[in-house]
């Protein structure tokens, strides 16, 4: 038996370890004696997912891919931190920066690229970073938690999601681009203007033309000065102007380089025993940015590490998309006609924001810019990676997939029974087909979001997610399930369908609806059966019996259950009024059962924290006598209605906005909705009361009062609509009653009033409450009756001794 | 393996669909103990996979419970996280005699495993 190879490994990024974990899943491979080296302190991560972390999307351990178990399991020997400086071909040994060596028989150059600096005074200066790694996203946190502007320099990708991002966290961002428009490599100019326009109204400022010259400052970065004048100040600069391959050490080694280290097609080196992946290396004269190549490199590569002498690198078409939410760009391939022999189609719809082009090329599709719509990039990609001739659908391709296929000569469908496994579906997580079809098979998987949580397909861009629903339908069959948004797993029926048949085949518990549609589990699971029992509650008032077994356990004892396992009590406060009387009450609880914390709410109410499970009931005793009630601050239901003092004592109050409010949340406590609810009355336009960011929100004018519905103040913050200005308090409450009715009787369940508006459009909703007065006196009707049957306090009830159980140690153990 | 069989009481003591918690002061785990709408019995330690939540305050569905932070779903019978996740506590050994449920309790030592 020979003994182990060493390969060692320079760069833990994500084609080095791509590399390492393909090599481990080949036979060869496994008698390796594998040794990485990684300049940054961390495990492998995803590096194309620092763009979401940085905008509050995902944290950093949502990224990383390979943990320390995974280097332990495998063997791996990890040197995190810990740079190599240099490369000994002659005695085949690398040298760390902490003095560490390490002999080789084959080595793997993987060392990625460095961030372009421009060649500017002041980059020096505490304040300018890159965009490039953790520690950069980190620089960009801590600025956006204690300063307020920021400039990014660079309008191409990187640039615009550093933006993005932090924009999202807060700080007012200018983006200076040395070209008139952005991200000109990979869009035209039509496409580059739209998306100038679209980040232009979310608040990012432009300096498109813009040479800067000097990053001006003293202690740290003040603002950036540009070559025409203009200053833009700045408390953070980010350098986003590009990257290079990164080659020192290759080229210290006296390997061949020229813009990156020079590779053959078996992604060797000009030294036989040294190989390199990533963007470090060039490729037939090509270098590279994305990471969809690096995973063919990284599966080639590994192939010839194992001994596979015929494994080879073929570089593939490539698209870039733009990870911004709700801003969709694709491109792949040229951008324009590049002579009279090329043939640009565009199609532009400005009202909507849609611009499409494609260039053909003897009859074949050679590139495609998508902004606005991009349903179709990946079919557009696919025709140009598979170059077939197009001419037949000149005329209908640039109207997309569907269009085209219906017309006469259309190219067959995919072949997905010839397409290789190793094709590669997913570029940013490196998945192919085989992967994919395999975890179909093997798994049993059914739908879309299964598919993501087995494979990683699609979960980050989401541009494949087309081809990888093909695959579904290919590998599973007839049990392939629509992406239709069912109820659950549970069932192929959707929210509306369930709600309909409740009420038209008079459907009284759970059992006869999981019944009428074949549910596939008995007894549900904790998807469907908050679901099954709040619609059940909301379609026969007074008569349905509340399965507390199916309700989150916050709903289920009254009480917000927190990290460490105790629980929140949070009393109402009607109106965000309250006396000396009530607050003694809190006061004594919390001394008495040794509550550690006692807080305002962002809901202008108290929240005592920390309260142990076996002492609730005598807290909301306690606090029963004192005329305090739950709050429900743990309900799906009406939360909190704040309301700002109004005409009793503000000098701008135009109406009593404190009374209203009382009212309102008289009349609509104890309710169960879709989801939470929160309402709001500002006594003037001043807006005091936030009423502009909740479900419902009231603004009291001179001639009376304007509804607002719709807002959010959450993950998504949405500005109320108006829907409608009234003159009385007893409209007020009715339209209030009423568009509470609706949204319980239409919502979908954990469905918000904001996404359930933009949902039906906010027509619908005026439809019926506006238009309709009878209609939306009925609704009104129906709120108030089912109110008479919930209006009871919770906490009284199990006070007084209501599911005991739920709250008592069992006795026999208490002390055991 | 030894156990130390403790005697919990009457079936009625836990509701069906549901679950209740055992806690042994300072040095050991809680433990969570289910009756599922069957009226099996199970026994797992009260504590998630993920981030240690209290499965007993969780939602029963046949043989599973839903952590009530973050919703992963275990397997009751092998006390195993279901796909995509993974992790599993640790499940314990119930026997009913007459009647009432007795729950197996690893002895101290082997708690902490
Ligand atoms: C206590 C409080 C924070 C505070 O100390 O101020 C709070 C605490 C929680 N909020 Fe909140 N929110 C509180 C006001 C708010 C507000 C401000 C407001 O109501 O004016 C908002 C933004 C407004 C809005 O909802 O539109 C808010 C938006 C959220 C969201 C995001 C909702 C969304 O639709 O995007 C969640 C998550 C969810 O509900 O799914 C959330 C969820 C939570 C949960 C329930 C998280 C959880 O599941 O454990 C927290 C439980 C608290 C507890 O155990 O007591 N909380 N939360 C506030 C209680 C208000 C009250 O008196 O009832
Ligand atoms: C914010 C951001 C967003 C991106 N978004 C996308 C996207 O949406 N789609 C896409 O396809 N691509 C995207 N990319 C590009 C993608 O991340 C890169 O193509 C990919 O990471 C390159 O992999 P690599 O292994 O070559 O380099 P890296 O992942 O950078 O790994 C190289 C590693 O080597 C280390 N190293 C360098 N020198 C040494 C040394 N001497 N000794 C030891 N270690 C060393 C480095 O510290 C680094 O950790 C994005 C990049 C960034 C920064
Ligand atoms: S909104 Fe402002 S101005 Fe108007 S009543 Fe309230 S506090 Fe006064
Ligand atoms: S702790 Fe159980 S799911 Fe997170």
């Amino acid at each position: 038996m020979t003994t182990p190879r060493n390969l060692v490994v320079i760069g833990n990024g994500m084609a080095g370890m791509r590399t390492v974990d393909e090599l481990l899943k080949l036979d060869g491979g496994r008698d390796c004696r594998i040794t990485v080296f990684g300049a940054e302190p961390h495990v492998n991560y995803n590096r194309i997912m620092l763009s979401s972390v940085l905008a509050g999307d995902k944290s950093v351990d949502d990224i990383v891919i390979n943990s320390q178990e995974w280097y332990d399991a495998n063997g791996i020997c990890l040197n995190k931190g810990d740079p190599v400086i240099a490369i000994d071909r002659e005695n085949r040994l690398v040298t760390a920066a902490s003095g560490v060596q390490v002999p080789y028989d084959q080595l793997l150059i993987a060392t990625g690229s460095k961030p372009l600096a421009p060649p500017i005074p002041g980059l020096e200066l505490p304040g300018v970073c890159a965009f490039r790694d953790i520690a950069d996203v980190d620089k960009m946190l801590e600025a956006a938690r204690t300063r307020k502007r920021a400039v990014v320099i660079g309008g191409g990708l990187l640039g615009l999601e550093a933006a993005w991002g932090l924009k999202q966290r807060g700080m007012s961002v200018a983006l200076v681009h040395l070209m008139p428009t952005l991200m000109e490599r990979q869009l035209d100019v039509a496409a580059g203007q739209l998306l100038q326009r679209d980040l232009d109204r979310r608040g990012i400022a432009f300096f498109t033309d813009g040479q800067t010259e000097e990053i001006v400052g003293t202690e740290r970065a003040e603002g950036v000065r540009l070559a025409d004048g203009r200053f833009v100040p700045a408390d953070l600069v980010v350098l986003a102007i590009g990257i290079r391959p990164n080659i020192d050490l290759a080229r210290a080694a006296d390997l061949e380089v020229n813009r990156g280290i020079v590779v053959t097609d078996d992604m060797r080196t000009s030294d036989p025993d040294i190989f390199a992946v990533g963007e470090c290396v060039e490729h037939r004269g090509q270098v590279f940015g994305l990471v969809a190549p690096l995973w063919d490199q990284a599966k080639a590569c590994a192939a010839r590490l194992a001994g596979d002498e015929t494994a080879l690198f073929t570089p593939q078409a490539l698209s870039t998309s733009l990870k911004i939410t709700g801003v969709d760009v694709f491109s792949a391939g040229a951008l324009m006609a590049a002579d009279e022999g090329d043939d640009e189609i565009t199609l532009r719809d400005d009202g909507k924001g849609i611009y499409k082009k494609i260039v053909l090329r003897d009859g074949r599709l050679v590139g495609a810019v998508l902004y606005g719509d991009v349903a179709d990039g990946q079919w557009y990609l696919k025709l140009m990676r598979e170059r077939e001739d197009v001419s037949a659908l000149r005329e209908r391709l640039v109207f997309g997939r569907a269009f085209a296929e219906a017309g006469p000569g259309a190219p067959a469908a995919t072949d997905y029974a010839a397409m290789p496994d190793s094709e590669q579906i997913c570029g940013c997580n490196g998945v192919s087909k085989g992967n994919i079809v395999g975890a179909i098979r093997d798994k049993g998987l059914t739908t879309l979001p299964e598919v993501r949580a087995h494979t990683k397909a699609s979960a980050s861009c989401g541009q494949c997610t087309c081809v990888v629903e093909d695959l579904l339908v290919f590998a599973a069959g007839a049990d392939a399930r629509p992406a239709k948004k069912t109820l659950c797993d549970c069932t192929d029926a959707d929210h509306d369908e369930i709600r309909q048949a409740i009420l038209a085949q008079d459907l009284r518990t759970m059992e006869e609806v999981r019944t009428a549609f074949a549910w596939k589990k008995p007894e549900g699971c904790h998807k469907c059966r908050p679901a099954l029992n709040y619609y059940l509650l909301c379609a026969w008032p007074g008569e349905y019996h509340d399965d507390s077994r199916s309700r989150f356990v916050n709903e289920r004892v009254h009480a917000n259950i927190q990290k460490d396992g105790t629980y929140s009590v949070v009393p109402r406060m009607w109106g965000g009024l309250t006396t000396p009387a009530e607050l003694h009450a809190i006061a004594s609880v919390a001394e008495k059962f040794d509550i550690p914390t006692v807080k305002v709410t962002g809901g202008q109410r108290i929240d005592l924290l920390g309260v142990r499970k076996e002492d609730l009931p005598a807290v909301w005793g306690d606090l029963n006598s004192a005329g305090l009630v739950s709050g429900h601050a743990y309900a799906k239901g009406l939360r909190t209605v704040k309301t700002c003092v109004g005409s009793e004592w503000c000098r701008f109050g135009t109406q009593d906005s404190t009374g209203l409010g009382v009212k309102l949340e008289k009349m609509c406590w104890g309710s169960w909705t879709p989801h939470k609810v929160k309402l709001a009355v500002s006594g003037c336009p001043r807006n005091c009361a936030e009423a502009s960011i909740k479900d419902l929100g009231v603004i009291c004018v001179e001639a009376g009062y304007d509804i607002l519905v719709g807002g959010n103040g959450g993950v998504e913050v949405r500005v109320t609509d108006h829907l409608v200005r009234v003159s009385s308090e007893e409209e007020v409450l009715e339209y209030t009653g009423a568009y509470m009715q609706l949204y319980r009787e239409e919502a979908h369940y954990l469905e918000r009033t904001a996404p359930w508006i933009a949902r039906v459009g906010l027509d619908y909703v005026k439809r019926r409450l506006v238009d309709d007065p009878e209609g939306r006196a009925a609704l009104h009707g129906r709120f108030l009756h089912s109110q008479s049957f919930m209006q009871h306090d919770p906490w009284a009830e199990r006070a007084r001794g209501a599911d005991a159980h739920e709250f008592a140690r069992l006795p026999a153990l208490a002390e055991a | 393996m030894s156990y130390q069989w403790k005697n919990i009481g009457p079936l009625a003591n836990i509701p069906a669909q549901g679950a209740r918690r055992l806690c042994f002061g300072h040095q050991g785990h809680p433990v969570a103990v289910f009756r599922t709408g069957a009226d099996e019995i199970f026994a797992v330690v009260d504590e998630c996979p993920h981030r240690q939540g209290p499965l007993s305050e969780g939602i029963v569905s046949g043989r599973t419970v839903s952590c009530p932070l973050h919703n992963w779903v275990i397997d009751l019978a092998a006390g195993e996280a279901l796909a995509p996740d993974i992790g599993r506590t640790r499940a314990l050994p119930v026997r009913i005699v007459s009647g009432e449920i007795h729950v197996g309790l690893p002895l101290a030592g082997e708690r902490a495993a």
